[in-house]
């Protein structure tokens, strides 16, 4: 019997056209917590999705040895059923159930179908003193804070008498107070009932106080793994998170850069699901003519937030703060006013919110800027064809041809459809989120050149991106954002991924 | 081999709905011992199922926006049939502002409605099955049980048909007559039927080869030549057969002018227009058209709207084919309108049909009505026969659908 409970070997898990985990080891010792740290994109989602079987045997390779034995989960119901919980980052509870309820939910007291209600309120209030939540049982889930939801989820997975517990970002949604708490519990739950912990966590502070072994991933390899017996300082794990080669990733340009074009001023957002949070605090951007600005921070910094709240309103209650253009002050309602001004927002959801995948290329590409087609209410389908030809052929899209449906189109070619339909509405400002998200290597480099084009060309850019080697390659200055406030500003020739992260983690710890 | 397999799949889906159509209608003529096709059950066939083409035309922009529909059609129809028998007989207004009155109310109808389902967000089959009962229950209030006779107008739209200028001129040179066996032969056809047939073919013709030739010379992309000719005679073969048969009859009636003017309209609106793109555009991928700066609320707002008024159309259409406003009038009618747009192609999630899909789909389920009447079966056998129909077309949509890469 090793001294490890879990032994991931060799695991390699590929996305079409993208390589997510490539020949992973991971290993974890029974009754310890181990960290699992690295940028966003680094795989580490994607690994414990293979572990708890929601990628299931055979859409990987590799070996998954759990309790000395080999494992190979079809679904989650199988994991769990070997004792391998997983909580995500988005809680899986619903909110119109009872706590009790929830936590038996998919794993009901139940005899012959019926439910045993005496014992899931009796248990549940037994996992609900072991976790510490200080609720009825019958207290509706969404009337309990996200605090003691993340309770409730803990609650459950120990009704599975799990010995595996895997958090993904357990604190990234809770408040300094809550997240000791939570800590806390699972430092006791560890030490009383030997319970082991995966936990994947961009705080890094909380990763060196609670975790024993660290492990690094980066671009789907492991890195590395540190003993935490004795703390290691964050500058270590930063830099293996960050180091890595950045030669010819993008291309080479010679920035033109000309006077402010566009400017954000005291920008402040509340929450349209609770509008006493606010969202993003007193911003202020600019953005010169022919400048590529990047935003830069961590997933749920406020930035997609304040793109969205820009461009016409489309995301956020109680909005003030000017937005000036061309040294004019502009009022920005809806997103068609937005366009019309020449403001473009290229979502970062390209899926759901970004292509209307059952419909062709060209009427993708033209749909943000139809009446550039029309006269006399007549849209004139046969130059709409010319126009898309000419985006599929300028951007290399590839396509059997511009009447192809893009649903049918791979992710790097989906994006310059994107691209192409907010370049057809000749916007003068382009606000980019995460325009390389989910897409190879060589159709990001494709990409980058189609942005540096639009900057050579006068434009005014602002780009959002997680990918922080991105930012460092592309932009010309950048921000940084944290929890909805500007909490940085550099020259990007200044700039170090290092200072960077260090940045977002000093401005966390410091509130 | 996959070339041709791909090519075959996509003529199939095109054309698929008129391969159909004329199945059924070829089984029904066979069934009925070719009774279906008799001149005068041609022509009664266009005005008995007018109701259907035009609520399926409003519904088919219901279903694009995301699949939505309006269930309230039926009752919309009984109500404004009411309105008509209410200003008209009741109150003894001219038949023309009688006419204008009903349609204004099945227009407001609709704005009540879409205001609802745009604007508070109510779900268009809440919004719209609580229309059904509230129309049909002002309908009640109005008529107070009774039927009311309908005159003027309503009856030269519901039945009336263009009088023939130069009448007992042009024989039946095909012998059409003959060839179907009729009991009371047709000596003379209708001449202007005829000619108007001749001429809108013609034009259709000269359309389609002068906008290709334009294209042409313009450079932009046309199609080949053998498709578009074979397209040409195929439409030019079909209208004048249309109009010969209508011609046996008595010539070519009111309701078809205004069918035809609805077709047209509509289906400008769908494919040539902002309007139009954007309602597909929403339907597509609500989230996407948003961020792209279509106004969907308002679209919402305007389909609805929109069916409201068509609602009121087909309430004085079929007031005037029964001459008479009647409290029961228009039970089922939305099924037969969601139904037609089904069978025509339409796509449950929204995003995906045709005008000309409603007119077929339309189409099918009148010549399945009208064939089964003439085959005496019974009425449930009847609906439980159409209930299928629409199962299966559906079910075939879905079946296409998951075998195509799109998923």
């Amino acid at each position: 019997m090793s001294e490890y409970i879990l032994e991931m070997k060799n695991i390699t898990k590929e996305f079409p056209g993208v390589v997510a985990l490539s020949n992973v080891t991971f290993q974890v010792r029974k009754g310890e917590i181990h960290a699992l740290v690295g940028e966003n994109g680094a795989g580490k989602s994607t690994l414990m999705n293979v572990l708890s079987g929601i990628y299931p045997y055979g859409t990987y390779s590799g070996e998954i040895i759990f309790k000395g034995a080999e494992c190979r989960f079809r679904n989650i119901r199988d994991s769990e059923a070997a004792g391998i919980a997983i909580i995500h980052q988005e809680l899986a509870l619903n909110p119109f159930m009872t706590i009790a309820e929830n936590i038996f939910l998919g794993n009901e007291r139940a005899r012959h179908g019926m439910i045993n209600w005496d014992e899931t309120n009796r248990k549940a209030a037994e996992l609900m003193k072991r976790v510490g939540l200080n609720e009825k049982h019958t207290t509706l889930v969404k009337n309990i804070g996200v605090g003691k939801q993340q309770l409730v989820e803990i609650a459950k997975a120990l009704g599975k008498n799990c010995e595996l517990l895997i958090l993904d970002e357990p604190t990234a949604a809770l408040n300094d107070d809550d997240s000791d708490h939570l800590l806390e519990l699972l430092q006791t739950l560890n030490r009383e009932h030997g319970l082991t912990c995966i936990m994947i966590s961009h705080k890094l502070h909380e990763v060196i106080k609670i975790a024993h072994s660290i492990t690094v991933l980066r671009d789907g390899k492991t890195i590395e793994s540190l003993d935490n017996s004795v703390h290691v300082s964050e500058s270590r794990i930063i830099k293996g998170m960050v180091g890595r080669e950045l030669t010819d990733r993008f291309p080479k340009r010679t920035p033109n850069i000309g006077e402010v074009g566009f400017e954000i001023k005291d920008w402040v957002v509340y929450d349209p699901m609770n509008e006493e949070r606010v969202v993003i605090d007193h911003v202020n951007i600019y953005v010169r003519k022919g400048e590529i600005v990047g935003l830069a921070g961590l997933m749920g910094a406020g930035r997609t937030e304040l793109a969205m709240s820009v461009f016409g309103r489309a995301y956020g209650k109680k909005i003030s703060g000017k937005l000036i253009k061309d040294g004019k002050e502009i009022t920005l309602n809806n997103i068609s006013q937005a366009i019309a001004n020449g403001i473009a927002y290229v979502t970062e959801d390209r899926k759901t919110a970004g292509l209307i995948h059952i419909q062709d290329i060209k009427r993708n590409i033209t749909l943000a800027n139809l009446k550039a087609l029309t006269s006399n209410f007549v849209i004139n389908e046969d130059e709409e064809i010319l126009i898309g030809k000419d985006y599929r052929e300028r951007f290399a899209i590839k396509s059997t041809s511009v009447f192809q449906k893009v649903g049918n189109l791979s992710g790097g070619n989906q994006q310059k459809v994107v691209l192409s339909k907010w370049i057809f509405a000749a916007p003068d400002v382009l606000i980019l989120d995460e325009p390389t998200r989910g897409i190879d290597v060589g159709a990001k480099y494709e990409i980058y050149k189609i942005i540096l084009q639009l900057a050579d060309a006068g434009k005014c850019i602002i780009m959002i991106s997680s990918e922080l080697p991105e930012i460092l390659g592309i932009t010309d200055r950048l921000y940084i954002i944290n929890e909805g406030r500007v909490v940085g500003e550099m020259k990007t020739s200044e700039a170090t991924q290092e200072e960077i992260m260090s940045t977002i983690i000093r401005s966390s710890a410091g509130r | 081999m996959n070339k041709f397999k791909d090519s075959m799949d996509r003529t199939l889906r095109q054309y698929g709905m008129i391969i159909a159509l004329v199945a059924i209608i070829v089984f029904f003529v066979f069934m009925t011992g070719g009774r279906l096709i008799w001149p005068r059950n041609v022509s009664m066939l266009v005005r008995q199922n007018a109701y259907v083409l035009i609520l399926a035309i409003g519904m088919m922009f219901c279903i694009l926006t995301g699949g939505n529909v309006d269930l309230s059609v039926g009752s919309l129809v009984a109500l404004v049939s009411a309105m008509s028998g209410l200003t008209l007989t009741t109150l003894g207004l001219p038949s023309w502002l009688a006419i204008l009155i009903s349609l204004l109310t099945g227009l407001l109808a609709g704005i009540w409605q879409g205001f609802w389902i745009a604007y508070v967000k109510v779900p268009p089959f809440i919004a719209t099955l609580s229309g059904m009962l509230v129309f049909r229950g002002i309908d009640n209030i109005i008529l107070d049980g009774q039927t009311l006779p309908l005159s003027g107008l309503y009856t030269t739209i519901g039945t009336g048909s263009v009088p023939d200028i130069v009448p007992d001129t042009i024989p039946d040179f095909l012998h059409i007559g003959d060839l179907l066996q009729l009991q009371n032969k047709p000596e003379y056809l209708n001449a202007t039927m005829l000619f108007t047939g001749l001429v809108l073919s013609v034009i259709y013709v000269l359309a389609v080869i002068f906008s290709r030739q334009s294209k042409k010379r313009r450079g932009y992309e046309v199609q080949p030549l053998g498709q578009t000719i074979a397209k040409i005679i195929a439409f030019f073969i079909a209208i004048n057969l249309f109009s010969y048969w209508l011609a046996m009859d008595d010539g070519l009636p009111i309701m078809l002018i205004l069918l035809v003017a609805l077709y047209a309209i509509y289906t400008f609106i769908a494919n040539k227009t902002v309007l139009g793109r954007h309602i597909y555009a929403m339907g597509g991928n609500i989230k996407a058209a948003e961020l792209s700066g279509v106004n969907t609320k308002k679209m919402m707002f305007l389909v609805y709207a929109n069916m409201g008024l068509l609602a009121g159309v087909a309430g004085i259409v079929t007031a005037g084919r029964l001459m008479a406003a009647s409290p029961n009038v228009g039970q089922g009618f939305e099924l037969d309108a969601i139904g037609a747009c089904f069978i025509g192609g339409a796509s449950a999630y929204g995003g995906v049909g045709t005008i000309w899909g409603a007119v077929v789909g339309a189409f099918i389920m009148g010549v399945m009505n009208n064939g089964m009447s003439i085959m005496g079966l019974d009425v449930f056998l009847q609906s439980v026969a159409k209930g299928l129909v629409v199962l299966f077309a559906v079910a075939f949509d879905m079946y296409s659908k998951s075998k195509s890469r799109l998923g």
